[in-house]
Protein backbone atom coordinates (compact mmCIF):
# COMPACT_ATOMS: atom_id res chain seq x y z
CA UNK A 1 0.00 0.00 0.00
CA UNK A 2 2.47 2.61 -0.97
CA UNK A 3 2.00 6.29 -0.39
CA UNK A 4 2.52 8.32 -3.22
CA UNK A 5 3.31 12.09 -2.07
CA UNK A 6 3.50 14.89 -4.58
CA UNK A 7 2.87 18.83 -3.05
CA UNK A 8 3.76 22.18 -4.13
CA UNK A 9 3.13 24.69 -0.91
CA UNK A 10 4.15 28.21 -0.66
CA UNK A 11 6.05 29.06 2.75
CA UNK A 12 7.21 32.37 3.64
CA UNK A 13 11.14 31.70 3.13
CA UNK A 14 10.94 29.25 -0.07
CA UNK A 15 8.15 26.26 -2.30
CA UNK A 16 7.73 23.48 -0.73
CA UNK A 17 8.06 21.29 -3.74
CA UNK A 18 8.25 17.32 -2.94
CA UNK A 19 7.23 14.40 -4.90
CA UNK A 20 8.29 10.79 -3.77
CA UNK A 21 6.64 7.36 -3.06
CA UNK A 22 6.93 5.63 -0.24
CA UNK A 23 6.58 1.87 0.06
CA UNK A 24 5.52 -0.34 2.86
CA UNK A 25 8.91 0.42 4.77
CA UNK A 26 10.32 3.02 6.40
CA UNK A 27 11.91 6.14 5.05
CA UNK A 28 13.74 8.61 6.62
CA UNK A 29 13.30 12.52 6.23
CA UNK A 30 16.65 14.30 6.50
CA UNK A 31 17.41 18.05 6.29
CA UNK A 32 18.63 20.69 8.78
CA UNK A 33 15.95 22.72 10.25
CA UNK A 34 13.72 24.66 8.52
CA UNK A 35 14.01 22.59 4.95
CA UNK A 36 10.24 22.22 5.12
CA UNK A 37 10.23 18.69 6.71
CA UNK A 38 7.26 19.42 9.18
CA UNK A 39 5.11 20.82 6.72
CA UNK A 40 5.52 18.03 4.56
CA UNK A 41 4.17 15.83 7.26
CA UNK A 42 1.28 18.22 8.03
CA UNK A 43 0.56 18.15 4.69
CA UNK A 44 0.14 14.59 4.49
CA UNK A 45 -1.39 14.40 7.81
CA UNK A 46 -3.89 17.13 6.47
CA UNK A 47 -3.41 19.17 9.41
CA UNK A 48 -2.20 22.06 6.77
CA UNK A 49 -3.44 22.69 2.93
CA UNK A 50 -1.38 22.29 0.37
CA UNK A 51 -1.38 24.76 -2.13
CA UNK A 52 -1.06 22.04 -5.29
CA UNK A 53 -0.56 18.57 -5.53
CA UNK A 54 -2.03 14.85 -5.21
CA UNK A 55 -1.45 12.52 -1.73
CA UNK A 56 -2.72 8.72 -2.23
CA UNK A 57 -2.66 6.40 0.18
CA UNK A 58 -2.77 3.04 -1.38
CA UNK A 59 -5.96 3.27 -3.32
CA UNK A 60 -7.24 6.20 -1.08
CA UNK A 61 -7.01 9.65 -2.45
CA UNK A 62 -6.20 11.96 0.54
CA UNK A 63 -5.22 14.85 -1.64
CA UNK A 64 -6.59 16.01 -4.85
CA UNK A 65 -5.58 19.89 -5.67
CA UNK A 66 -6.98 19.02 -9.55
CA UNK A 67 -10.26 17.82 -8.55
CA UNK A 68 -10.66 19.61 -5.35
CA UNK A 69 -10.42 16.94 -2.85
CA UNK A 70 -9.02 17.67 0.87
CA UNK A 71 -9.84 14.86 3.22
CA UNK A 72 -10.30 15.97 6.47
CA UNK A 73 -7.53 14.78 8.76
CA UNK A 74 -9.85 12.78 11.27
CA UNK A 75 -10.98 10.53 7.44
CA UNK A 76 -7.18 10.11 6.87
CA UNK A 77 -6.81 7.04 9.04
CA UNK A 78 -2.62 8.34 9.21
CA UNK A 79 -1.38 8.03 12.62
CA UNK A 80 1.08 11.08 13.25
CA UNK A 81 3.43 11.28 16.66
CA UNK A 82 4.27 15.01 17.44
CA UNK A 83 7.61 16.15 18.18
CA UNK A 84 6.84 16.62 21.90
CA UNK A 85 4.18 13.97 22.09
CA UNK A 86 1.31 16.28 22.72
CA UNK A 87 -0.56 13.71 24.91
CA UNK A 88 -3.95 15.07 26.17
CA UNK A 89 -2.31 16.03 29.90
CA UNK A 90 -6.37 16.09 30.74
CA UNK A 91 -6.97 12.29 30.38
CA UNK A 92 -4.96 9.22 31.36
CA UNK A 93 -2.46 7.24 29.65
CA UNK A 94 -5.55 4.55 28.95
CA UNK A 95 -7.84 6.97 28.24
CA UNK A 96 -5.33 8.55 25.63
CA UNK A 97 -4.52 5.25 23.79
CA UNK A 98 -8.29 5.06 23.88
CA UNK A 99 -8.94 8.14 22.47
CA UNK A 100 -9.08 7.26 18.64
CA UNK A 101 -11.09 4.17 19.22
CA UNK A 102 -14.48 5.97 20.05
CA UNK A 103 -16.46 3.84 17.62
CA UNK A 104 -15.55 0.55 18.90
CA UNK A 105 -17.99 -1.11 21.75
CA UNK A 106 -16.35 -0.46 25.43
CA UNK A 107 -15.33 -3.54 26.07
CA UNK A 108 -13.21 -3.95 22.82
CA UNK A 109 -12.25 -0.21 23.28
CA UNK A 110 -10.45 -1.65 26.63
CA UNK A 111 -9.00 -4.72 25.51
CA UNK A 112 -7.67 -2.74 22.27
CA UNK A 113 -5.92 -0.80 25.14
CA UNK A 114 -4.74 -3.20 27.05
CA UNK A 115 -2.91 -4.88 23.96
CA UNK A 116 -1.56 -1.76 23.00
CA UNK A 117 -0.08 -0.76 26.14
CA UNK A 118 1.34 -4.49 26.68
CA UNK A 119 2.32 -4.18 22.97
CA UNK A 120 4.94 -0.64 23.74
CA UNK A 121 5.56 -2.28 27.45
CA UNK A 122 3.79 0.14 29.17
CA UNK A 123 2.78 -2.07 32.43
CA UNK A 124 1.06 -0.10 35.40
CA UNK A 125 0.81 3.32 34.09
CA UNK A 126 -2.71 3.14 32.57
CA UNK A 127 -4.64 5.44 35.66
CA UNK A 128 -1.86 8.22 35.11
CA UNK A 129 -1.95 11.30 33.82
CA UNK A 130 0.59 12.74 31.01
CA UNK A 131 2.95 14.75 33.51
CA UNK A 132 2.94 11.91 36.21
CA UNK A 133 5.25 10.00 33.75
CA UNK A 134 8.75 9.95 32.35
CA UNK A 135 9.42 11.49 28.52
CA UNK A 136 10.16 7.68 27.71
CA UNK A 137 7.09 6.67 28.67
CA UNK A 138 5.52 9.39 26.96
CA UNK A 139 7.16 9.00 23.77
CA UNK A 140 5.57 4.91 24.35
CA UNK A 141 2.36 6.24 25.17
CA UNK A 142 1.85 8.79 22.04
CA UNK A 143 2.78 6.19 19.95
CA UNK A 144 0.91 3.52 21.14
CA UNK A 145 -2.14 6.21 20.91
CA UNK A 146 -0.92 6.77 16.85
CA UNK A 147 -0.69 2.77 16.58
CA UNK A 148 -4.02 1.67 18.50
CA UNK A 149 -6.23 3.45 15.20
CA UNK A 150 -4.25 1.16 13.10
CA UNK A 151 -3.33 3.84 11.13
CA UNK A 152 -2.39 3.33 7.36
CA UNK A 153 0.42 5.29 7.28
CA UNK A 154 2.29 6.66 10.58
CA UNK A 155 4.29 9.39 10.25
CA UNK A 156 7.02 10.51 12.59
CA UNK A 157 8.09 14.03 13.85
CA UNK A 158 11.27 14.02 15.65
CA UNK A 159 10.70 11.23 17.30
CA UNK A 160 13.65 11.56 19.82
CA UNK A 161 14.45 14.63 19.86
CA UNK A 162 12.53 15.63 23.10
CA UNK A 163 14.22 12.77 25.00
CA UNK A 164 17.55 12.62 27.08
CA UNK A 165 20.50 10.66 25.04
CA UNK A 166 20.31 7.54 27.25
CA UNK A 167 16.65 7.35 26.80
CA UNK A 168 17.35 7.68 22.48
CA UNK A 169 18.95 4.40 21.62
CA UNK A 170 16.29 2.75 23.68
CA UNK A 171 13.68 4.03 22.04
CA UNK A 172 15.23 4.20 18.97
CA UNK A 173 15.49 0.19 19.29
CA UNK A 174 11.80 -0.08 20.51
CA UNK A 175 10.85 2.19 16.64
CA UNK A 176 13.28 -0.28 14.82
CA UNK A 177 10.59 -3.03 16.26
CA UNK A 178 7.56 -1.19 15.41
CA UNK A 179 8.88 -0.60 11.68
CA UNK A 180 9.85 -4.31 11.31
CA UNK A 181 6.35 -5.51 12.90
CA UNK A 182 3.81 -2.12 10.88
CA UNK A 183 5.34 -2.82 7.42
CA UNK A 184 3.34 0.06 6.00
CA UNK A 185 4.33 3.41 4.87
CA UNK A 186 6.17 5.24 7.86
CA UNK A 187 8.20 8.86 7.17
CA UNK A 188 10.75 9.31 9.90
CA UNK A 189 11.27 13.39 10.12
CA UNK A 190 15.13 14.03 11.76
CA UNK A 191 17.78 16.42 11.18
CA UNK A 192 20.41 13.51 12.84
CA UNK A 193 22.28 11.48 10.42
CA UNK A 194 22.46 8.87 12.36
CA UNK A 195 19.01 8.54 12.94
CA UNK A 196 18.11 9.05 9.84
CA UNK A 197 20.64 6.53 8.56
CA UNK A 198 19.31 3.32 11.50
CA UNK A 199 15.96 3.87 10.92
CA UNK A 200 15.07 4.47 7.65
CA UNK A 201 15.78 1.68 4.88
CA UNK A 202 15.30 4.62 2.18
CA UNK A 203 16.08 7.97 2.74
CA UNK A 204 14.89 11.49 1.46
CA UNK A 205 16.68 14.72 1.89
CA UNK A 206 15.34 17.34 1.74
CA UNK A 207 16.82 21.41 1.56
CA UNK A 208 15.11 24.28 1.45
CA UNK A 209 11.62 22.74 0.35
CA UNK A 210 13.06 20.90 -2.71
CA UNK A 211 14.21 17.14 -2.59
CA UNK A 212 18.02 16.80 -2.73
CA UNK A 213 17.96 12.83 -2.92
CA UNK A 214 16.25 10.39 -2.52
CA UNK A 215 16.78 6.61 -2.59
CA UNK A 216 18.48 3.66 -1.00
CA UNK A 217 20.38 5.01 2.20
CA UNK A 218 23.60 2.83 1.52
CA UNK A 219 23.68 4.33 -2.00
CA UNK A 220 23.09 7.88 -0.48
CA UNK A 221 25.69 7.71 1.64
CA UNK A 222 28.61 6.05 -0.51
CA UNK A 223 27.81 8.20 -3.51
CA UNK A 224 25.64 11.34 -2.83
CA UNK A 225 24.30 13.29 -5.97
CA UNK A 226 25.45 16.73 -4.99
CA UNK A 227 28.13 18.71 -2.85
CA UNK A 228 24.64 19.88 -0.87
CA UNK A 229 23.34 16.13 -0.83
CA UNK A 230 26.88 15.11 0.75
CA UNK A 231 26.83 18.18 3.47
CA UNK A 232 23.87 17.09 4.56
CA UNK A 233 24.77 13.29 5.05
CA UNK A 234 27.36 14.53 7.18
CA UNK A 235 30.59 14.69 4.78
CA UNK A 236 33.30 17.14 6.14
CA UNK A 237 35.76 16.82 3.76
CA UNK A 238 35.58 19.37 0.06
CA UNK A 239 37.71 20.40 -2.49
CA UNK A 240 37.40 21.87 -5.80
CA UNK A 241 38.53 19.04 -8.34
CA UNK A 242 39.97 19.24 -11.93
CA UNK A 243 39.59 16.03 -14.04
CA UNK A 244 43.55 15.26 -15.40
CA UNK A 245 42.83 11.84 -16.70
CA UNK A 246 40.46 8.53 -16.20
CA UNK A 247 40.92 8.07 -13.06
CA UNK A 248 42.94 10.36 -11.82
CA UNK A 249 41.67 13.67 -10.59
CA UNK A 250 43.17 16.86 -8.85
CA UNK A 251 42.05 18.29 -5.95
CA UNK A 252 42.79 22.23 -6.42
CA UNK A 253 42.26 23.59 -2.64
CA UNK A 254 44.22 20.30 -1.41
CA UNK A 255 47.09 20.46 -3.74
CA UNK A 256 47.61 16.95 -4.69
CA UNK A 257 46.22 14.78 -7.09
CA UNK A 258 44.31 11.55 -6.42
CA UNK A 259 43.17 8.28 -7.98
CA UNK A 260 39.44 7.69 -8.12
CA UNK A 261 37.51 4.26 -8.61
CA UNK A 262 34.37 6.06 -9.53
CA UNK A 263 33.88 8.23 -12.52
CA UNK A 264 31.39 10.76 -13.19
CA UNK A 265 29.31 11.49 -16.61
CA UNK A 266 28.68 15.11 -15.93
CA UNK A 267 31.29 17.67 -15.09
CA UNK A 268 32.79 17.01 -12.06
CA UNK A 269 33.44 20.46 -10.28
CA UNK A 270 34.08 19.18 -6.55
CA UNK A 271 35.31 15.91 -5.13
CA UNK A 272 34.32 14.46 -1.14
CA UNK A 273 35.57 12.10 1.14
CA UNK A 274 34.49 11.32 4.75
CA UNK A 275 36.07 12.39 7.36
CA UNK A 276 35.92 8.60 9.34
CA UNK A 277 37.17 6.97 5.59
CA UNK A 278 40.52 8.81 6.07
CA UNK A 279 43.24 6.18 6.91
CA UNK A 280 46.45 6.96 8.71
CA UNK A 281 48.96 4.70 7.09
CA UNK A 282 52.95 3.90 8.45
CA UNK A 283 55.48 5.24 6.32
CA UNK A 284 56.72 2.19 3.82
CA UNK A 285 60.02 3.32 1.55
CA UNK A 286 60.16 2.44 -1.52
CA UNK A 287 56.34 0.90 -1.81
CA UNK A 288 53.84 3.29 -3.63
CA UNK A 289 50.78 3.18 -2.17
CA UNK A 290 48.38 4.99 -4.22
CA UNK A 291 46.67 8.25 -2.75
CA UNK A 292 49.38 8.65 0.49
CA UNK A 293 50.47 11.87 1.70
CA UNK A 294 51.91 13.77 4.38
CA UNK A 295 50.44 15.52 6.48
CA UNK A 296 50.44 17.67 9.80
CA UNK A 297 48.74 17.64 12.84
CA UNK A 298 47.09 21.39 13.07
CA UNK A 299 44.54 20.52 16.14
CA UNK A 300 42.15 18.19 17.64
CA UNK A 301 38.97 17.35 19.30
CA UNK A 302 37.73 15.09 21.42
CA UNK A 303 34.79 13.39 22.42
CA UNK A 304 34.08 10.44 24.58
CA UNK A 305 34.72 8.10 22.21
CA UNK A 306 36.40 9.75 19.60
CA UNK A 307 38.76 12.04 17.87
CA UNK A 308 38.69 14.59 15.62
CA UNK A 309 41.91 15.74 13.64
CA UNK A 310 42.51 18.65 11.51
CA UNK A 311 45.61 18.08 9.22
CA UNK A 312 47.39 20.51 6.78
CA UNK A 313 48.71 18.84 3.74
CA UNK A 314 51.76 21.51 3.79
CA UNK A 315 54.23 21.79 6.49
CA UNK A 316 53.46 24.26 9.35
CA UNK A 317 54.58 27.44 8.58
CA UNK A 318 54.77 27.20 4.71
CA UNK A 319 50.80 27.77 4.45
CA UNK A 320 49.72 30.97 2.34
CA UNK A 321 47.07 33.61 3.85
CA UNK A 322 44.64 32.59 1.64
CA UNK A 323 44.75 28.71 2.07
CA UNK A 324 43.47 27.85 5.75
CA UNK A 325 45.62 26.07 8.14
CA UNK A 326 43.77 23.06 7.82
CA UNK A 327 42.94 20.65 4.53
CA UNK A 328 41.20 17.63 5.85
CA UNK A 329 38.93 16.54 9.18
CA UNK A 330 39.89 12.75 10.21
CA UNK A 331 37.99 10.94 12.59
CA UNK A 332 38.84 7.68 14.37
CA UNK A 333 38.62 6.38 17.72
CA UNK A 334 40.58 6.93 20.64
CA UNK A 335 42.41 3.68 20.60
CA UNK A 336 43.14 4.16 16.75
CA UNK A 337 44.70 7.37 17.41
CA UNK A 338 46.44 6.55 20.54
CA UNK A 339 48.40 4.05 18.04
CA UNK A 340 49.40 6.90 15.66
CA UNK A 341 50.02 9.49 17.95
CA UNK A 342 53.25 8.86 19.08
CA UNK A 343 54.48 8.51 15.13
CA UNK A 344 56.81 11.44 14.42
CA UNK A 345 55.31 14.39 11.93
CA UNK A 346 54.81 14.20 8.77
CA UNK A 347 52.25 11.53 9.42
CA UNK A 348 50.92 9.62 6.33
CA UNK A 349 47.60 9.77 5.28
CA UNK A 350 45.88 7.38 2.22
CA UNK A 351 42.78 8.60 0.46
CA UNK A 352 41.75 5.31 -0.87
CA UNK A 353 39.93 5.82 -4.29
CA UNK A 354 36.56 3.90 -3.56
CA UNK A 355 36.20 6.14 -0.78
CA UNK A 356 36.42 9.83 -2.87
CA UNK A 357 33.08 10.46 -4.73
CA UNK A 358 33.06 13.33 -7.51
CA UNK A 359 30.79 15.72 -7.09
CA UNK A 360 28.82 17.66 -10.36
CA UNK A 361 28.04 21.36 -10.05
CA UNK B 1 -20.44 49.77 59.30
CA UNK B 2 -22.19 47.94 56.43
CA UNK B 3 -22.32 45.46 59.17
CA UNK B 4 -24.38 47.48 61.68
CA UNK B 5 -27.08 48.49 58.86
CA UNK B 6 -27.64 44.56 58.50
CA UNK B 7 -29.66 45.26 62.05
CA UNK B 8 -32.69 46.40 59.53
CA UNK B 9 -32.73 42.87 58.28
CA UNK B 10 -32.62 41.44 61.89
CA UNK B 11 -35.26 43.50 63.40
CA UNK B 12 -37.47 45.26 60.86
CA UNK B 13 -39.56 47.84 62.02
CA UNK B 14 -41.49 47.18 58.73
CA UNK B 15 -41.51 44.07 57.20
CA UNK B 16 -38.74 43.56 54.39
CA UNK B 17 -39.50 43.02 50.96
CA UNK B 18 -37.16 40.79 49.76
CA UNK B 19 -37.82 40.52 46.08
CA UNK B 20 -34.24 42.36 45.26
CA UNK B 21 -32.00 39.91 46.34
CA UNK B 22 -33.98 36.74 44.48
CA UNK B 23 -34.68 38.80 41.51
CA UNK B 24 -31.11 40.06 41.54
CA UNK B 25 -30.24 36.57 41.82
CA UNK B 26 -32.69 34.96 39.55
CA UNK B 27 -31.60 37.34 36.85
CA UNK B 28 -28.25 36.80 37.09
CA UNK B 29 -28.28 33.03 36.89
CA UNK B 30 -30.15 33.49 34.01
CA UNK B 31 -28.34 36.36 32.77
CA UNK B 32 -24.78 34.06 33.01
CA UNK B 33 -26.08 31.13 31.65
CA UNK B 34 -26.91 33.06 28.45
CA UNK B 35 -23.30 34.66 28.32
CA UNK B 36 -21.66 31.45 29.13
CA UNK B 37 -22.90 30.07 25.99
CA UNK B 38 -22.57 33.02 24.12
CA UNK B 39 -19.58 34.05 25.12
CA UNK B 40 -18.44 30.69 24.44
CA UNK B 41 -19.59 30.16 21.14
CA UNK B 42 -18.49 33.79 19.62
CA UNK B 43 -15.10 32.86 21.33
CA UNK B 44 -15.25 29.73 19.23
CA UNK B 45 -16.27 30.87 16.08
CA UNK B 46 -13.87 33.65 16.27
CA UNK B 47 -10.84 31.62 16.37
CA UNK B 48 -11.13 30.61 13.10
CA UNK B 49 -11.45 34.51 11.58
CA UNK B 50 -8.29 36.26 10.97
CA UNK B 51 -7.27 39.59 10.43
CA UNK B 52 -10.65 42.60 9.58
CA UNK B 53 -13.02 40.13 10.60
CA UNK B 54 -11.85 38.83 14.17
CA UNK B 55 -10.68 42.38 14.72
CA UNK B 56 -14.15 43.55 13.67
CA UNK B 57 -15.79 40.68 15.98
CA UNK B 58 -13.64 41.74 19.11
CA UNK B 59 -15.00 45.21 18.39
CA UNK B 60 -18.16 44.57 18.61
CA UNK B 61 -18.34 42.30 21.26
CA UNK B 62 -16.34 44.47 23.50
CA UNK B 63 -18.28 47.59 22.61
CA UNK B 64 -20.72 46.64 25.65
CA UNK B 65 -17.80 46.89 27.84
CA UNK B 66 -16.42 50.31 27.26
CA UNK B 67 -19.48 52.52 26.95
CA UNK B 68 -21.28 53.88 29.33
CA UNK B 69 -24.41 51.17 30.47
CA UNK B 70 -26.80 54.05 30.12
CA UNK B 71 -26.16 54.15 26.39
CA UNK B 72 -26.19 50.25 26.18
CA UNK B 73 -29.66 50.46 27.80
CA UNK B 74 -30.31 53.16 25.28
CA UNK B 75 -29.70 51.24 22.33
CA UNK B 76 -31.50 48.09 23.76
CA UNK B 77 -34.74 50.31 24.25
CA UNK B 78 -34.82 51.23 20.93
CA UNK B 79 -33.80 47.69 19.92
CA UNK B 80 -36.66 46.13 21.73
CA UNK B 81 -39.19 49.16 22.28
CA UNK B 82 -42.49 49.30 20.37
CA UNK B 83 -40.81 50.91 17.01
CA UNK B 84 -37.56 48.65 17.40
CA UNK B 85 -36.96 45.48 15.06
CA UNK B 86 -36.92 43.36 18.07
CA UNK B 87 -39.77 44.80 19.16
CA UNK B 88 -41.66 44.70 16.40
CA UNK B 89 -40.70 41.09 16.37
CA UNK B 90 -41.58 40.31 19.49
CA UNK B 91 -45.20 42.39 19.22
CA UNK B 92 -46.44 39.94 16.46
CA UNK B 93 -46.32 37.26 19.69
CA UNK B 94 -48.26 39.54 21.52
CA UNK B 95 -45.20 40.24 23.73
CA UNK B 96 -42.93 42.56 25.13
CA UNK B 97 -40.09 42.76 27.18
CA UNK B 98 -39.49 46.57 27.96
CA UNK B 99 -40.37 47.13 31.10
CA UNK B 100 -40.52 43.25 32.62
CA UNK B 101 -38.26 41.00 33.96
CA UNK B 102 -36.83 39.13 30.83
CA UNK B 103 -35.33 42.78 30.46
CA UNK B 104 -33.65 42.30 33.44
CA UNK B 105 -31.97 39.22 31.99
CA UNK B 106 -30.96 41.04 28.66
CA UNK B 107 -29.91 44.20 30.12
CA UNK B 108 -27.72 42.00 32.16
CA UNK B 109 -26.77 39.26 29.71
CA UNK B 110 -25.30 42.08 27.34
CA UNK B 111 -23.27 43.92 29.64
CA UNK B 112 -21.89 40.92 30.97
CA UNK B 113 -21.09 39.20 27.73
CA UNK B 114 -17.68 41.49 26.87
CA UNK B 115 -16.08 39.93 30.11
CA UNK B 116 -17.04 36.10 29.13
CA UNK B 117 -15.79 36.34 25.21
CA UNK B 118 -12.34 38.09 27.01
CA UNK B 119 -11.93 35.20 29.01
CA UNK B 120 -13.32 32.50 26.65
CA UNK B 121 -10.92 33.87 24.04
CA UNK B 122 -7.87 34.20 26.08
CA UNK B 123 -8.24 30.83 27.77
CA UNK B 124 -8.92 29.00 24.28
CA UNK B 125 -6.01 30.98 22.35
CA UNK B 126 -3.91 29.55 25.36
CA UNK B 127 -4.61 25.95 24.44
CA UNK B 128 -1.37 23.80 22.73
CA UNK B 129 -2.86 23.36 18.76
CA UNK B 130 -0.87 20.45 18.95
CA UNK B 131 -3.60 18.66 21.35
CA UNK B 132 -6.58 19.60 18.93
CA UNK B 133 -4.36 18.54 15.87
CA UNK B 134 -3.46 15.36 17.89
CA UNK B 135 -7.27 15.18 18.53
CA UNK B 136 -7.94 15.29 14.71
CA UNK B 137 -5.47 12.73 13.42
CA UNK B 138 -6.85 10.35 15.85
CA UNK B 139 -10.19 10.72 13.96
CA UNK B 140 -12.17 13.29 16.65
CA UNK B 141 -14.46 15.79 14.89
CA UNK B 142 -14.60 19.03 15.16
CA UNK B 143 -17.10 19.01 17.89
CA UNK B 144 -15.25 16.13 20.01
CA UNK B 145 -12.07 18.24 19.13
CA UNK B 146 -14.05 21.37 21.32
CA UNK B 147 -15.51 19.42 23.74
CA UNK B 148 -13.07 16.57 24.80
CA UNK B 149 -9.79 18.22 24.52
CA UNK B 150 -10.17 22.30 24.21
CA UNK B 151 -12.57 22.89 26.76
CA UNK B 152 -11.47 21.18 29.38
CA UNK B 153 -7.73 22.53 29.05
CA UNK B 154 -9.15 26.09 28.85
CA UNK B 155 -11.88 25.55 31.94
CA UNK B 156 -9.77 27.26 34.61
CA UNK B 157 -10.22 30.37 32.31
CA UNK B 158 -13.76 29.93 30.71
CA UNK B 159 -14.79 29.46 34.62
CA UNK B 160 -13.21 32.57 35.81
CA UNK B 161 -14.90 34.58 33.63
CA UNK B 162 -18.53 32.71 34.19
CA UNK B 163 -17.55 33.90 37.72
CA UNK B 164 -16.68 37.49 36.45
CA UNK B 165 -19.91 37.89 34.28
CA UNK B 166 -21.94 36.43 37.31
CA UNK B 167 -20.45 39.22 39.55
CA UNK B 168 -21.30 41.90 36.39
CA UNK B 169 -24.64 40.79 35.99
CA UNK B 170 -25.36 41.05 39.98
CA UNK B 171 -23.94 44.85 39.60
CA UNK B 172 -25.85 45.47 36.67
CA UNK B 173 -27.92 48.95 36.95
CA UNK B 174 -27.34 51.70 34.32
CA UNK B 175 -29.01 49.13 31.36
CA UNK B 176 -31.49 48.02 33.59
CA UNK B 177 -32.93 50.87 34.49
CA UNK B 178 -32.97 51.85 31.09
CA UNK B 179 -34.74 48.70 29.74
CA UNK B 180 -36.29 47.11 32.70
CA UNK B 181 -37.15 50.20 34.88
CA UNK B 182 -38.15 49.75 38.56
CA UNK B 183 -40.96 47.50 39.83
CA UNK B 184 -40.59 46.54 42.81
CA UNK B 185 -40.98 43.00 42.59
CA UNK B 186 -40.47 42.30 39.17
CA UNK B 187 -37.60 44.46 37.82
CA UNK B 188 -36.38 45.85 41.16
CA UNK B 189 -32.72 44.09 41.60
CA UNK B 190 -30.44 45.06 44.51
CA UNK B 191 -28.30 47.63 42.82
CA UNK B 192 -31.78 49.41 42.00
CA UNK B 193 -33.00 49.24 45.34
CA UNK B 194 -30.08 50.94 46.77
CA UNK B 195 -30.86 53.59 43.88
CA UNK B 196 -34.21 54.41 44.74
CA UNK B 197 -33.51 53.47 48.73
CA UNK B 198 -30.98 56.38 48.70
CA UNK B 199 -33.51 59.06 46.85
CA UNK B 200 -36.09 58.25 48.93
CA UNK B 201 -33.71 58.70 52.23
CA UNK B 202 -33.72 55.59 53.71
CA UNK B 203 -30.53 55.41 54.36
CA UNK B 204 -31.03 52.06 56.37
CA UNK B 205 -32.28 49.97 53.98
CA UNK B 206 -29.60 51.57 51.04
CA UNK B 207 -26.63 50.10 53.86
CA UNK B 208 -28.30 46.93 54.17
CA UNK B 209 -28.38 46.08 50.53
CA UNK B 210 -24.96 47.23 49.70
CA UNK B 211 -23.93 44.63 52.78
CA UNK B 212 -25.90 41.99 50.98
CA UNK B 213 -24.10 42.76 47.75
CA UNK B 214 -20.42 42.95 49.34
CA UNK B 215 -21.46 39.67 51.06
CA UNK B 216 -22.15 38.17 47.32
CA UNK B 217 -19.69 39.94 46.09
CA UNK B 218 -16.72 38.95 48.70
CA UNK B 219 -17.92 35.03 48.42
CA UNK B 220 -18.20 35.13 44.36
CA UNK B 221 -14.42 36.43 44.57
CA UNK B 222 -13.16 33.92 46.81
CA UNK B 223 -14.86 31.86 44.88
CA UNK B 224 -12.80 32.41 41.83
CA UNK B 225 -9.47 32.32 43.73
CA UNK B 226 -10.30 28.80 45.02
CA UNK B 227 -11.59 27.64 41.44
CA UNK B 228 -8.66 29.31 39.43
CA UNK B 229 -5.88 28.46 42.17
CA UNK B 230 -7.06 25.53 44.17
CA UNK B 231 -9.48 23.07 42.32
CA UNK B 232 -9.80 24.87 38.60
CA UNK B 233 -6.85 23.07 37.02
CA UNK B 234 -7.82 19.71 37.86
CA UNK B 235 -5.65 16.53 39.30
CA UNK B 236 -4.05 16.08 35.91
CA UNK B 237 -2.25 19.04 36.51
CA UNK B 238 -0.63 18.14 40.02
CA UNK B 239 2.61 15.40 39.94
Amino acid sequence: MPLEVQIEKRLPEFTLDVTFTCGDEPLSVLGPSGAGKTMLLRCIAGLERAGRGRVVLGNRVLFDSSKSIQLPARDRRVGMLFQHFALFPNKTVAENVAFGLQTLPRHEQQQRVAAMLERSHIIGLESRYPRQISGGEQQRVALARALAINPEALLLDEPLSALDTHLRSQMETQLQETFAAYRRPALLVTHNIEEAYRLGERMLVLSRGRVAAFGGKHELFRRPPSMEVARLTGCKNFSRARMISTGVVEAVDWGCQLRVAHELAAGVTHLGVRAHEIDFVEMRNGATEENVFSCWLARSSETPFRVTLYVSLRPPGRATSEQSSCDLQAEMTKEKFRLIRERPMPWQIQLRPESIFLLPD
Amino acid sequence: MPLTALAVFAAPSVPIDWSPLWISLETSVVATVVTFVAGLATAVWRQRRTGFVSALIDGICLLPLVLPPTVVGFFLLLLFGRNGPLGRLLLRFDTSVVFSWPATVIAAAVVAFPLMYLSARAALEQVDSRFLEAARTLGASEWRVFHAVALPLAWPGVLAGTILSFARALGEFGATLMLAGDIPGRTATIPIAIYFAVESDDIQHALAWSAVDVAISLALLGGLYYWTHVQGRGRWDRR
